[in-house]
């Protein structure tokens, strides 16, 4: 289940990880975490952040001193199965409506730099 | 007294005499957020006309502040967040529809935390709400704005969300009375996920009765919410019996250990005595995990955000911003400097903490092992309640802090939450109501929870308390 | 030189044909204004929340039944999280472990043989909006009508071991997908889409080499091509010596190659985690069985079918069943008129004609075409008896079956009003006979040395001059005693 990353930094994050037991964040963690979130950070904002998430991972670690392994997962804290509706048109906002909150509109479309295929 | 010091039972029994009308009623909260809110800032967006439905039943007529994370039609609906400048949703959430065909007049949109991140509402775009009892301390958060707004009674009612303790701590940081109903009782469609599986949302009155009222009017369910439960709704004005003997209230002694106000401590002991005279039994109980719920909190809740909130990037509303050079692809770039620009610090940092826990490599270590230590905390209430009916804690281990005071130490701020939060994660009704005051003056919290569903077992017990004190009589002074 | 297999794999998206979004209840009619069926919740609006349509589950069911797959008991949605204009919530509401079918398998005839492909798994998500790119204004425009559309994605096992046998397995899938009623299946439209994934490796070898994912495919046609090229780029590499790169490759339809998009290209952390918007769905044994009932009978058993009850060929059968309202109707005809060889030539010929050569818009249901009235099954069986028995010529049947299907009119309306009765009568013949004859010396000559075969031009003049309303055979013999006997 796991995804391939192709990210070298990651790979060097999780060998310190494993090799030191102290949450580490670097500032090149941050900026690449950054990335994955879509939020700039510049050099200063990465080093306040690493500082920030290594305090709180460290806390979280409290986590792996608890025995999990026969515990299910809480996904939905209700027991609600099989919620559907049925396949009745209903009314649509209608173009006009729809782009009335656009930032940028033409032509009925939100409109957004060009993204480049 | 003044007609927006009233509760909302009072207004309706003038309203139903005659000897009031809504008209008036608005007026008097109208002139006190003129008076008061340049001090207070418990609201976000004022709205100069009550925000009303023509076809209503004109049943109850109250003015209600609303937090400014709940949509209201074509009207400011922003988190509390400069990426949502200007962003007036199409549509009303479901409670604001369920409001509005009864008659509400809502006041406005009451200031938070930024997307409800924070226990202090310091993080708000719009600047921070101030406590009506010491206007240097916090109202609490995230619906700081909302438990301000009826304690300063700039609003008779309000509406807030719990994700954590945001309707509780904020309640028990401002003398009033707050409930966070069992998850799936409130449907959440209009409500701006933070947490898709944490929050609801919950009254903020200045009595239980109020409380219960509310609840009535927002509660029940909706095929537009496939989590909300499909179970009728009592009257819970009816649980309000004042009879609690031989009920079984169990003490958690994991919530009484180091880091509780002496004062907090005394005033829940005095709580617990008062509760007794009337015939309660109390025993101490164990929640063994309670010491692991912070930390599962954060894991779950802020991998949850960060996806919600991935949504805001100034592709189809709120705010839009392009960096002044170029840094990769101008798509990309707008998504990376919309959401830098548009995010408070407190916003970035739960994303990115959210985003790493699910990121490759780490769903297993994290997101996946806090889901089972979930459910582990969920068993440690389902176990309890088989013995029990309601368990009593304080609410937040200390009374309201300055402004300022825990800001640059997101931890510290995160462990206040301590006492609250196990009820989200195991989906209970928890209620806070107030419960004395420290030495400073400052209101001090009791929190009530009770087995998923069964609000009218906390209305009982809170009410009887309330009944019998008179803490809620007491008012600010400003 | 070395001999390399080949190993493709195929991802199927199917755009079910239900009423309304997956999620919500706008419309999923193709081709409207931009944003006009659009609602808070396909627009990812925040504070909105998903609700599931119970056609798609069924029809995500009866996809699963259809290819031979187990169907999962616990049913869960995840969300797919990556960041993209024309994804609204910025994650893609998908399936990640429990996918509502896996491990199933599609028989398609392959060459001479018949293949058992298997299916991996097929799960439900949505889809996204439509971009569109204007470089005049250096602007891409968003459309969110499509946000929300129900999708099947079919994953087969990478069993396929050319890019023939690629194209067959899309063939196939798409008629066994139309039967179901559950979707187009129509490329243009884009309710059907197909990725590839291609690798190679040395004979006798059983690890699979490094794959390459084939995406703009836009036609059968188009996935074959593109197979092709790809399979002999990555044999040349390897013969070379070079690296073969894990990468998505564009496929260029003018100049015929694949081009690689990996400096584009990020390795995407899709952070998958279950849907907490969504419950779990349960499918009992009860909800299969009940959705087991209401399948059609599945194309290869109604072509084994065909060709065992009613004698018919290989290519016949094959025609036939490409559509499933005419293999219906091929049976309706049978229970009116029992025989199959002559109904199916008629059906396979004049009737597919007017329907090919009418076709204004596709549409999955070719019996009634766009402007044409369908047949009934007794009033198409009533003009073939006609035909059998004489009463008019197959020449006359084949225009009658226009006027039928223009006009709505039985055959014996059409006969009666334009008087095409066929004429067999000899008396009545006699005159047009003489006259070809007569107007014909020289092929009449031929005929009598010898040359039998030019009565045909004969009797095709005799037609032309009775506006084909002659027995031809009559036609015929009487020419032949005519001239031989003379």
């Amino acid at each position: 289940m796991s995804h391939i990353l192709f990210n070298a930094n990651i790979h060097i994050f999780i060998y310190k990880f494993l090799l030191v037991g102290k949450i580490m964040i670097s500032k090149k963690d941050v900026q690449y975490i950054s990335h994955l979130s879509r939020i700039y950070t510049d050099d200063h904002e990465a080093e306040a952040l690493a500082k920030n998430l290594e305090g709180i991972l460290t806390y979280i670690e409290k986590l792996k001193k608890l025995d999990i392994k026969n515990v299910k997962p809480t996904s939905h804290v209700l027991p609600l199965k099989n919620v559907f509706r049925d396949d009745i048109l209903k009314e649509s906002l209608g173009q006009k409506n729809a782009t009335k909150i656009a930032v940028k509109s033409e032509k009925g479309s939100f409109k957004v730099p060009q993204v480049i295929e | 007294m003044k007609l927006n010091e009233l509760t909302a039972h009072e207004l309706l029994d003038l309203i139903k005499t005659k000897k009031e009308t809504a008209a008036s009623i608005f007026s008097a909260v109208k002139r006190a957020i003129d008076a008061l809110d340049k001090k207070i800032n418990a609201y976000a967006h004022i709205s100069e006309k009550p925000i009303e439905s023509t076809d209503s039943s004109k049943e109850n007529p109250i003015p209600i502040a609303i937090k400014d994370n709940i949509c209201i039609k074509d009207y400011l609906t922003t988190c509390s967040s400069h990426i949502l400048e200007g962003f007036k949703p199409p549509y009303n959430a479901t409670v604001v529809n369920k409001l509005l065909d009864s008659g509400a007049l809502i006041t406005g949109h009451a200031n938070m935390d930024e997307f409800a991140f924070g226990s202090s509402t310091e993080t708000s775009f719009f600047g921070p709400t101030r406590n009506p009892w010491n206007l240097e301390c916090v109202p609490g958060g995230s619906s700081g704005g909302s438990a301000a707004a009826v304690a300063a009674n700039e609003a008779i009612w309000a509406l807030g969300s719990d994700t954590g303790g945001s309707i509780r701590q904020p309640a028990s940081f401002c003398g009033v009375v707050g409930l966070k109903p069992t998850y799936g009782r409130v449907s959440r469609y209009g409500l701006i996920a933070f947490a898709s599986s944490l929050d609801q949302i919950g009254p903020l009155t200045k009595d239980v009765e109020d409380s219960a009222l509310l609840l009535n009017l927002i509660s029940g369910h909706d095929e537009m919410d496939s989590t909300s439960a499909n179970l009728s709704v009592p009257d819970y004005a009816k649980a309000l019996t004042g009879d609690i003997r031989n009920l079984k209230i169990g003490i958690p002694k994991e919530y009484f250990i180091e880091g509780i106000d002496p004062e907090v401590k005394t005033n829940i002991m005095e709580a617990i005595e008062v509760l007794k005279k009337k015939g309660a039994q109390f025993k101490e109980i164990s929640l063994p995990h309670t010491e692991y719920a912070v930390a599962t909190y954060y894991i779950l809740a802020t991998a949850e955000a960060s996806s919600n909130l991935a949504r805001f990037d100034g592709v189809e509303y709120g705010l839009r911003c392009h960096p002044k050079e170029k840094r990769r692809t101008p798509i990309i770039d707008m998504y990376e400097e919309t959401r830098r620009q548009g995010f408070g610090q407190e916003a970035k940092r739960r994303i990115m903490l959210g985003t790493y826990s699910l990121s490759s490599g780490y769903y297993d270590a994290y997101y996946l092992r806090a889901q089972k230590v979930r459910t582990l905390i969920k068993n440690d209430f389902d176990e309890a309640f088989k013995e029990f009916d309601a368990i009593l804690t304080p609410t937040s281990p200390t009374t309201a802090f300055k402004i300022g005071e825990k800001a640059s130490d997101p931890l510290s701020m995160y462990l206040s939450d301590i006492y609250t939060i196990s009820a989200n994660l195991a989906g209970i009704p928890a209620l806070s109501l107030p419960c004395g005051f420290s030495k400073d003056g400052l209101p001090i919290g009791l929190q009530v929870m009770a087995k998923p569903f069964d609000e009218e077992m906390i209305f009982r017990v809170a009410h009887t308390y309330e009944q019998n004190t008179d803490w809620h009589k007491k008012k600010v002074t400003l | 030189m070395k001999q390399y297999e080949t190993v493709i794999g195929l991802e199927v998206h199917l755009q079910l044909s239900t009423q309304t979004k997956i999620f919500c209840g706008c419309s999923t009619e193709f081709g409207k204004d931009p944003n006009s069926q659009t609602c808070p919740i396909c627009l990812g609006l925040p504070g909105t929340l998903p609700v599931l349509n119970k056609k798609v589950l069924e029809s995500a069911i009866k996809i699963g039944l259809a290819l031979n797959c187990k169907i999962n008991s616990l049913v869960k949605f995840d969300r797919k999280n990556y960041y993209y204009p024309d994804l609204p919530k910025a994650y893609q509401i998908s399936q990640y472990d429990f996918p509502i079918a896996h491990t199933g398998y599609l028989n398609v005839k392959t060459g001479d043989e018949t293949k058992k492909l298997g299916i991996t798994r097929a799960h439900m998500e949505e889809d996204a909006g439509k971009l569109i790119h204007d470089p005049a204004i250096k602007s891409s425009l968003v459309d969110y009508n499509r946000t929300g559309t129900p999708l099947v994605e079919i994953v087969s096992e990478p069993d396929m071991r050319s890019p023939q046998e690629a194209y067959d397995y899309l063939t196939t899938l798409k008629l066994h997908m139309q039967y179901l009623d559950v979707s187009d299946c129509d490329m243009e439209k884009g309710s059907l889409r197909c990725d590839a994934n291609v690798s190679i490796r040395e004979e006798g070898q059983t690890k699979l080499g490094t794959k390459a994912e084939l995406k703009n495919l836009n036609s059968f046609k188009a996935v074959k091509s593109a197979l092709e090229f790809e399979v002999a780029r990555q044999i040349k590499l390897a013969e070379s010596g070079e690296r073969i790169v894990q990468e998505t490759r564009l496929w260029d339809e003018s100049k015929q190659i694949t081009i690689s998009m990996r400096s584009k290209e990020e390795a995407h952390d899709y952070r998958y985690f279950p849907e907490p918007d969504l419950v779990p769905f349960m499918v009992e044994k009860e909800d299969i069985k009940n959705v087991r009932t209401t399948l059609p009978e599945s194309p290869s058993k109604k072509q084994d079918r065909f060709i065992k009850n009613y004698k018919l060929s290989t290519y016949d059968v094959d025609v036939l069943v490409q559509d499933r309202k005419i293999s219906d109707f091929f049976e309706e005809c049978v229970k009116e008129y029992n025989q199959p060889k002559k109904i199916c030539n008629w059906i396979i010929g004049p009737l597919l004609q007017e329907i090919n050569s009418n076709e204004k818009g596709i549409s999955n249901d070719r019996l009634s075409g766009i402007n044409l009235v369908a047949p009934t099954a007794k009033t198409f069986t009533d003009l073939i008896i006609k035909v059998e028995d004489g009463t008019i010529s197959n020449l006359v049947g084949k225009s009658v079956l226009t006027s039928m299907l223009d006009r709505g009119k039985t055959s014996a309306e059409i006969i009666k009003e334009q008087n095409l009765a066929q004429v067999s009568d000899e008396g009545a013949l006699e005159e047009i006979v003489a006259t070809v004859i007569a107007e014909n010396s020289k092929i009449v000559e031929q005929i009598k040395s010898g040359k039998e075969s030019a009565i045909g031009f004969l009797v095709g003049q005799s037609m032309k001059k009775t506006q084909g309303k002659a027995n031809p055979k009559k036609i015929g013999e009487m020419i032949k005693r005519r001239i031989l006997n003379d």
